[in-house]
């Protein structure tokens, strides 16, 4: 996949959703870009199987989760209106889907594979976001008593 | 009031905030998706008020969540009176939707072309998506303005967004069925309920994370049943 289609598809991807959970207007474009950011780190670690999906997921909604809570400081709202749309594109939609098919298709031995892998990578999703959530705060309370 | 899509925290954080800027001794909030249940000790007092409050829709909308959040920031910095917060706090109920249904429905029809992308679709399921998830949308919204029955307009929709990709499959117009499907399903898709639950679970919020989730569960399963009546049958 092109850098280039993957920068615009999730742009676009990331904002379209922050109209869809009604964000409030000027949240939308800040939205669009953390989905960007996240979707090329996903992609970039998860690319070519260097790593695991799993601990790309991981990361990059802890990246994603990292410029929401900056976001949230700048424009004075709460965290999730930025982190909601950013995460989208990491969640594992196709992973549901597929277990959902396999399912359908008595697979039961595949789906219940892709169901744990599914079930992992939201887990990993949520650990990012708790993960950031816990620790940034702490970084800017100290840097503020440094200064 | 605040259930459209706030995490739990924040419910309970803002009612305890809300509760000490006017004057009570202590309060006690327990939050689930389904139920407020707080209890107030005022100064001079011996019996506390207990309140009960049921809520039976949920959605997200997290325009209302900025406005509630500011509000409840500004009770905290100028002392709001009880009167003026409550008229507020109608107006913010009263607000109606921040976006048209037809720009809504413009996002998930963008939303569900670029995910057919996302997810190593090639150019020619772009099209297919949109116009599927486009109208697995539509249908979705109408559907949940006249029928109240729950997960019936995600199966409804989910069934069309089916039927739209199978017959671009068959009349040659997309090339792989399941990138189409994904993408157009993804509007629908509760993504933010698994994720809220998972990190309600990580917080301790055991009784809300654990609904939060079965509701995901059976959103995901209306969805997936939709889709497979379309694959099985057809």
């Amino acid at each position: 996949m092109h850098i280039f289609e993957a920068i615009w598809t999730s742009f676009i991807a990331s904002a379209g959703f922050g109209i869809l959970f009604n964000v409030p207007r000027k949240a939308v474009i800040p939205g669009g870009i953390c989905g960007m950011i996240g979707w090329l780190i996903f992609e970039g670690m998860s690319g070519n199987n260097q790593f695991d999906l799993v601990l790309a997921t991981a990361l990059a909604s802890f990246v994603v989760a990292a410029i929401s809570h900056l976001y949230a400081r700048i424009y004075r709202m709460p965290v999730i209106i930025f982190s909601v749309a950013g995460i989208i594109p990491l969640v594992p939609g196709g992973g549901a889907y597929d277990t959902m098919r396999q399912l359908v298709e008595n697979d039961y031995n595949e789906a219940i594979q892709l169901a744990s892998q599914t079930f992992l990578i939201s887990g990993a999703i949520a650990f990012g976001l708790v993960l950031a959530g816990t620790i940034l705060p702490i970084i800017l309370r100290s840097t503020r008593t440094v200064k | 009031m605040l259930q459209n899509g706030a995490e739990t925290y924040r419910v309970e954080d803002t009612i305890t905030r809300l509760a000490q800027n006017y004057g009570m001794k202590a309060a006690q909030v327990f939050v689930t998706p389904t139920a407020i249940i707080l209890s107030l000790f005022e100064k001079g007092r011996t019996m506390d008020y207990t309140k009960i409050v049921r809520i039976v829709d949920r959605s997200t909308d997290l325009h209302v969540v900025v406005l509630v959040n500011d509000l409840s920031r500004k009770v905290a910095s100028e002392s709001l009176s009880l009167d003026t917060a409550r008229k507020e706090l109608k107006k913010i109920e009263k607000t109606p939707e921040a976006y048209p249904a037809w720009v809504q429905t413009l996002a998930a029809i963008l939303v569900s072309g670029c995910f057919a992308l996302m997810f190593q679709g090639n150019w020619r399921d772009f099209m297919p998506a949109m116009i599927a998830g486009g109208a697995g949308y539509v249908v979705f919204l109408v559907i949940k303005r006249y029928i109240s029955v729950r997960f019936f307009s995600e199966l409804l929709a989910a069934f069309v967004i089916g039927l739209v990709a199978k017959l671009a499959i068959t009349s040659g117009m997309g090339s792989q069925l399941d990138k189409i499907i994904i993408g157009a399903v993804m509007p629908l898709v509760p993504g933010v309920l698994i994720t809220n639950a998972v990190r309600d679970l990580m917080a301790g919020h055991l009784v809300s994370g654990i609904s939060l989730g079965a509701e995901a569960m059976l959103t995901a399963f209306a969805i997936g049943t939709g889709i497979a009546f379309v694959i099985v049958t057809l």
